[in-house]
């Protein structure tokens, strides 16, 4: 017998094997498709085709729930990893002409004198994210609210690009560099806390992350310390909120006098 | 009648010696996050060597032994010369190359994606196109397998195909069919997003075109072990396969049902509708038959060996098995191991009960101890059983190969109890760090410590087999005969049309596979809205 006499219903095998298969399939489809659905009592179907499409997994408009209202602005920046990742020289020049308005607090190399944080050689995506955030109000400050929010789109960019492509310089108050402390390579697992340095550098780096090395620590600190009590709250899904509230004072202190100690350079070693 | 040694052990030690670097890697990776390792401080480190752990013995090895075992039984099951073994060595070069492409970024800490790939966590471009390279090459042994039985056919018609061949080339269609789920993933999805032609990527649909790689590869690494528990264990200890239709029947039973199946990995995820869920998880029910059946048959094989030898009584005869035989022991530790394996199995296919011990330590215990202990343990078998055909050397040191067995068992049963139970306790798997320091884990301490232990039983037991082989290539020479398969109690001299070929089987696989995953597939692939921003691995 050839294969041919295999495929049709004269043969016993055929009949066997694609009758219990297919009554398999009937009998477990009917189950799951139409039984099982019906026999959860906290969901209603109108009817036995919603049913299976609900079981099928077919994307539904959910019924009018309106959003809760929000009474405070949320951060509105989408990044993606390719967010200004090509800037050409002209941005750049543009870039470094607006920049002059924010040298006196950021310092003319973007490095700063005072607790502001240093600019310089910052990831530009993060730069870019925090402007549109301080003009939509997600984020507010007192003296970097009045500068942004007459910025317009193409500035912003510019602005970012030019900090970006601007080396990366020691910080004015060099400490001696601290060794690395528990929150910043383990996290705080129990506490559903992950590393610092799994996004912020040290271990690697997440887009929209920026990296801290040579921040100033009371800058550092006082962003954690906002982030914990919701005072600011422009993190993207709460990811620091939700780490900064977990955080222990001493593990905050940790964290910023580490990154405060490190010289920014190193942060080339992961980029 | 085996010519072609040289490819065959080719394959075997190109396997064995990645596995045993992969070894030596997970016997760090249990001790450098256990309690009495000191922590390295950089996690990334631990998803490198994780990441290399499990592509080598996820993808590499596993296929190379099927390779390799798969090019001696057309060899000798068929008494036929190869055909095509240019191709043959293409597709072992493919391997190699690809093993090579893909280690080097991961080494590099470009692509600690680990060997699931984590969409949309995306790494190096050549450690894709090095599994790719890895696939294709397995691809041509899919289909020199397939040429190797159409060509014996014609010079045979109407005969029965040898059980070994027939088991064989049933794996090898398995194999073909369910790596296109991870060929079509890396290929429509993750490639071009490595590559740089785009930067978003539907991470739902990611994950269900794994699922279709990711259950039938599992019976896919499973036909060695299940061929030689049929066709090698018998003659082995001088017993003959029970029936051979029965055989037939769980292997045509696998390829039917191992692939419909994957959705079972994706109970959690929340872009498969409930329905979908439940089909994949009564199938899965089913693919517990042939394992059944398997377990049947094999016992009623050696008892039959049992009796043969003078075993007398309703269970006495299990004394007069050949228990100093290597190939005994093997089999017996490996049934134990599957049946371990096989009741935690139940629990990870249920809807409900998975949702307790899901991305646990839990899985991982599981599936060190099916795969890792019950099949691997017989890939150990089939290599001291074929060695002496291959090398014409004696393998001497049979003492030694018992305690190697042994130790295997002892060290995985150490290893993976501890395992399954830190997971039942809530330990997440895949972290490289735990502090069990805080109170809360603290009593785990001396579990993962005992899985510390067991992983270096485990390791010592592998360098020992590696030992066993290499010294096997200098052994004194003997003429070990022709290789031969085990004789069924009915040896057949004709078989249903149906049992001796594929054809309607394989039409099964794909209609199911059409059934059980078309439209969730074509859901998310049209839907659109479903695609999220990639996240480059060592990137800003
Ligand atoms: C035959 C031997 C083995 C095989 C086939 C095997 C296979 C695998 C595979 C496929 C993975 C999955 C990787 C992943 O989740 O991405 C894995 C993970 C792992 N393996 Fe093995 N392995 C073997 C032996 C060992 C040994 C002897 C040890 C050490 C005792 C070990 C320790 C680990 C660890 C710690 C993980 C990571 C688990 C997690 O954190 O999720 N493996 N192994
Ligand atoms: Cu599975």
């Amino acid at each position: 017998m050839s294969t041919r006499d295999l495929f049709t219903f004269g043969n016993r095998h055929f009949r066997i094997g694609v009758g219990i298969v297919l009554g398999m399939l009937i009998v477990t489809a009917i189950a799951g498709f139409v039984v099982l659905p019906f026999a959860q009592p906290w969901v209603q179907f109108a009817n036995v085709w919603d049913a299976i499409c609900s079981a099928a997994g077919v994307p539904q408009r959910a019924a009018s729930v309106t959003a809760p209202e929000q009474t405070k602005r949320l951060s509105e920046v989408v990044l993606t990893s390719h967010t200004l990742a090509r800037p050409n020289q002209e941005a750049i020049g543009r870039g470094a002409t607006l920049a002059q308005r924010c040298a006196i607090c950021h310092g003319p190399t973007g490095v700063s004198r005072a607790d502001s944080p240093n600019l310089a050689g910052q990831y530009a995506a993060v730069i870019y994210k925090e402007l549109h955030d301080f003009r939509s109000g997600a984020r507010s400050n007192a003296v970097m609210s009045p500068f942004a929010v007459n910025l317009t789109e193409e500035e912003i960019a510019d602005i970012s690009n030019y900090y970006a492509y601007l080396p990366r310089l020691p910080a004015y108050h060099p400490t001696p560099q601290l060794p690395k402390p528990n929150i910043v390579i383990y996290g705080a697992p129990m506490r559903g806390i992950a590393p610092c340095g799994a996004c912020h550098g040290s271990l690697d780096n997440k887009t929209g992350s920026p990296w801290l090395e040579g921040q100033s620590e009371a800058y550092l600190k006082a962003q954690l310390q906002a982030l914990a009590s919701g005072e600011r709250r422009n993190d993207i899904s709460q990811q620091m909120r939700n780490i900064a509230r977990a955080m222990t004072p001493q593990e905050v202190e940790a964290a910023a006098a580490y990154y405060a100690s490190q010289p920014p350079d190193v942060v080339k070693a992961v980029d | 009648m085996l010519v072609n040694r040289k490819l065959i052990l080719a394959h075997f030690w190109f396997a064995f010696a990645v596995f045993g670097v992969a070894l030596t890697l997970g016997a760090w990776q249990m001790f450098i996050r256990s309690p009495i390792g000191t922590w390295l401080s950089n996690p990334e480190l631990y998803y490198r060597s994780l990441t290399a752990h499990g592509t080598v013995m996820g993808y590499v090895f596993p296929t190379l032994v099927a390779m390799g075992f798969g090019y001696a039984i057309s060899e000798s099951a068929l008494e036929q010369r190869l055909v095509g073994v240019r191709w043959a060595w293409t597709g072992f070069w493919l391997i190699v190359l690809g093993s090579i492409m893909a280690v080097i970024p991961i080494a590099l800490g470009r692509a600690s994606v680990l060997y699931t790939f984590y969409p949309p966590l995306i790494g190096n471009l050549f450690y894709y196109l090095g599994v790719v390279l890895v696939v294709v090459g397995s691809w041509i042994w899919v289909a020199l397998m397939a040429i190797n039985l159409r060509v014996w056919r014609k010079a045979h018609p109407d005969a029965p195909v040898p059980l070994a061949m027939f088991a064989n080339v049933a794996g090898s269609y398995l194999w073909a069919w369910t790596a296109v789920g991870a060929a079509l993933e890396l290929l429509l999805q993750i490639i071009p997003v490595a590559a740089g032609l785009k930067n978003t990527i539907d991470a739902g649909l990611a994950r269900i075109f794994f699922s279709w790689t990711l259950h039938a590869i599992v019976y896919f690494w499973l036909m060695p072990t299940y061929i030689a528990y049929y066709t090698i264990v018998p003659r082995a200890i001088g017993g003959r396969v029970y029936s051979d239709s029965m055989a037939r029947i769980s292997f045509i039973l696998f390829l039917v049902v191992a692939m419909p199946i994957g959705m079972h990995h994706t109970f959690a995820d929340p872009q498969v509708g409930a329905g979908f869920k439940f089909i994949h998880s009564a199938f899965t029910a089913l693919v517990a038959l042939p394992t059944l059946l398997t377990v049947f048959t094999i016992c009623a094989s050696v008892e039959i060996a049992a009796r043969l030898r003078g075993g007398r009584g309703l269970f006495g005869w299990i004394r007069a098995l050949p228990w100093d035989n290597p190939m005994m022991l093997a089999l017996a530790f490996s049934f134990v191991m599957l049946g371990f394996g096989g009741a935690g199995g139940l629990i990870n296919m249920s809807y409900q009960l998975d949702a307790s011990i899901h991305n646990t330590q839990w899985i991982t215990g599981h599936f060190h101890l099916i795969f890792g202990g019950a099949i691997v343990i017989m890939y150990f078998a089939i290599a001291y059983d074929l060695w002496p055909h291959l090398t014409g050397r004696e393998l001497v040191d049979v003492r030694l190969i018992r305690t190697q067995l042994w130790l295997w068992f002892i060290g995985m049963i150490v290893t993976t109890f501890p395992w399954h139970w830190v997971g039942i306790l809530g330990m997440p798997r895949r972290m490289a760090y735990f502090d069990f320091g805080d109170p809360a884990i603290a009593p785990q301490a001396l579990s993962v410590t005992f899985s510390v232990i067991g992983g270096f039983i485990l390791l010592t037991s592998g360098i020992m087999f590696i030992v066993i082989l290499a010294r096997g290539m200098r052994a004194p020479q003997v003429d070990a005969g022709p290789y031969r398969f085990a004789l069924a109690v009915h040896q057949p001299t004709t078989v249903p049309v149906a049992l001796n070929t594929h054809a309607l089987w394989v039409a099964l696989m794909i209609a199911l596979t059409l059934t059980n995953y078309g439209y969730p597939i074509l859901n998310l692939a049209l839907g659109g809205g479903t695609s999220v921003p990639a996240v480059y691995v060592g990137a800003q």
